[in-house]
């Protein structure tokens, strides 16, 4: 039996955040009600002239800029003609030979260090309405509020290797989408959507293996699975001698398998041609230059920079880069004062646990990370302890304010004044003789109970280090 | 290129066109002249000429990202053939 190895390549979509469709001054957003963000032209109703939306053309050459591809001087739109009844007009635009971006690439965090992934295209092309098939059982409904609204397709050369790294590689591309600010990128609402192919080959072979293509899957989760399913179910097929068919198949999320939907022998013939409606879009080099210069500071080099300049660990800066306004909160935190590993720990630890448990973004944090700066600093000076700070944190979930004024009104400054601590530390010791003789008879778990009676009777408020010195000298003494 | 009724039935069915016999003949040799003509432009070098989708020259129509007033939707689906619940009908599609 041979070891196979995986070849993947993924076709991304991903909506533009522009505020219009691509070709009409319809509104782009998610959640309208049903065909209230249309038009004549959107609806591809006859007579009527698309105008190309000049933000579209932007942001893709902003995503080209940032995935490294060059961008064509001169580019073009073409139809891609197809009968489907959330496509009016019978045909897409889209681009076909000459698309605005091209020969990029991505370099890819993994384990075993950076991978570069080829990027092979970048095209725009206008997205499809929406199909409702519940509504009825005769018919199915088209809304299309969600026709014309901009897209970029990324296309990947071949050179993912595992699920795993195909998991890698989409989450990078959503987080520099998300960077750059052309796509935000959210899944429940359909704003990225992959087309994944996948083939497989015996280990050291050169040329590839017939591959298949799973379309329109919405989920990151729903690709890597798609793609796990479709390793397994090629290798089962090769190893039993059989052979796999060049097809498209559609991954079934809820059964978690894929489907055949046509095979090669029927595949689709689109018939290409140059939209004529719309005039050639010429881009300048210096206009390239400016957007290029432009590019805020991507992920991967911020990652970096945060192990470099900040001192913190790879695993750390990784988390707190992948998601933009995660890294703005952080970087804002420790302009304020806080320091870089406090600030960090917070973040990655219990903020981000209340987000999940509260099921919000950062960016609806109703505190400001100046906040959470004064709350680490008056943990760093030792005002207040550890868990005092958690106590603070709830608080600003729930009602922000200055934190030091939160620790006044909970009481939660911390006892490091060392009278006040050594009369506890006293009657601590004198109510509990036999731990003081298990302390001497070299009992370690002794002094961690007296510990915890001296943190009981302060209330949780004795600075524990001034406590652990005390106790030692104390019991030195006797 | 030859062009047989083959390739006339194929891209008639392409197009969801039905073609009848009887203009079989016409269309394929109609088609066979058009192509001929195209491929003509093949005999020249065009090398170091840009590619141009169109004839008249004229780049960059773009229009400014504003959101114009969308049309109400019951002008947008008056004309449907069939419609229910604000939206186009049509028949059930299974994948
Ligand atoms: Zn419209």
């Amino acid at each position: 039996m041979s070891e196979y190895e995986a070849v993947i390549g993924i076709e991304m979509h991903a909506e533009l955040s522009t505020k219009t469709k691509i070709y009409c001054g319809c509104k782009n957003e998610f959640g309208g009600e049903i065909n209230t963000h249309c038009c004549p032209v959107c609806t591809g109703m006859p007579g009527t002239l698309p105008v190309l939306n000049e933000k579209v053309v932007e942001y893709a050459v902003k995503a080209g800029c940032a995935l490294n591809c060059s961008i064509a001087n001169l580019s073009k739109q073409d139809r891609k003609n197809y009968f489907y009844p959330d496509l009016p007009k019978a045909y897409q635009i889209s681009q076909f030979d000459i698309p605005l971006c091209a020969d990029g690439y991505v370099d890819i965090p993994l384990e075993s260090g950076t991978k570069r992934i080829g990027i092979t295209r970048i095209h725009i092309e206008e997205d499809a309405g929406k199909l409702l098939h519940d509504a009825s059982d005769t018919d199915s409904l088209v809304d299309f509020n969600r026709c014309g609204v901009p897209l970029i397709e990324i296309v990947s050369e071949p050179d993912l290797r595992s699920s795993e790294e195909a998991r890698v590689y989409l989450e990078t591309l959503r987080s520099i989408l998300q960077y750059i600010d052309v796509s935000d990128c959210k899944m429940q609402e359909g704003s990225i959507r992959c087309d994944v192919n996948v083939s497989i080959r015996p280990k050291g072979q050169k040329e590839f293996g017939v591959r298949s293509e799973m379309k329109n899957v919405n989920s990151f989760r729903g690709a890597i699975r798609g793609i796990e399913y479709e390793i397994a179910r090629q290798t089962a097929l090769l190893e039993a001698g059989g052979q796999v068919v060049q097809e498209t198949r559609r991954w079934d999320d809820a059964k978690g398998e894929s489907v055949s939907m046509r095979s090669k022998e029927e595949a689709q013939d689109y018939r290409y041609f140059p939209e004529p409606d719309l005039m050639p879009i010429r881009i300048e080099k210096e206009t390239v230059e400016k957007i290029r210069q432009e590019l805020p500071e991507l992920p991967h080099v911020k990652r970096a920079r945060y192990v470099s300049e900040l001192g913190l660990p790879e695993y750390d800066a990784g988390i707190l880069t992948e998601y933009r306004p995660t890294a703005e909160f952080f970087e804002a935190a420790v302009a304020a004062g806080a320091s870089a590993k406090g600030a960090s720990n917070w973040i990655m630890g219990d903020i981000s646990r209340i987000l999940k448990e509260k099921d919000i973004l950062i960016d609806d944090v109703p505190f400001s990370p100046q906040q959470l700066a004064e709350m680490v600093q008056l943990i760093e000076s030792g005002a207040i302890s550890n868990s005092a700070g958690k106590k603070v944190l709830e608080t600003l979930f729930e009602s922000p304010k200055a934190p030091k004024q939160i620790v006044e009104e909970l009481g939660l400054a911390q006892i490091s004044d060392e009278g006040a601590l050594q009369k506890m530390v006293q009657d601590v010791l004198e109510q509990n003789p036999q731990s003081i003789e298990d302390y001497k008879a070299g009992k370690d778990r002794a002094i961690k109970f007296m510990m915890g009676q001296v943190m009981k009777l302060s209330k949780g408020k004795a600075n524990p280090q001034t406590v652990n010195a005390l106790l030692k000298e104390e019991l030195d003494k006797r | 290129m030859k062009i047989t009724e083959k390739e006339v039935d194929y891209v008639a069915r392409l197009a969801r066109l039905h073609v009848q016999e009887s203009q079989m003949q016409r269309l394929t040799q109609d088609m066979g002249n058009i192509i001929a003509f195209a491929d003509k432009l093949g005999e020249l070098d065009t090398e170091q000429v840009e590619p141009a989708a169109h004839s008249i020259v004229v780049e960059n129509v773009l229009r400014a990202d504003e959101v114009q007033p969308s049309y109400a939707r019951e002008d947008i689906i008056a004309n449907a053939p069939h419609k229910q619940a604000g939206c186009f009908s049509v028949p059930k599609i299974v994948e």
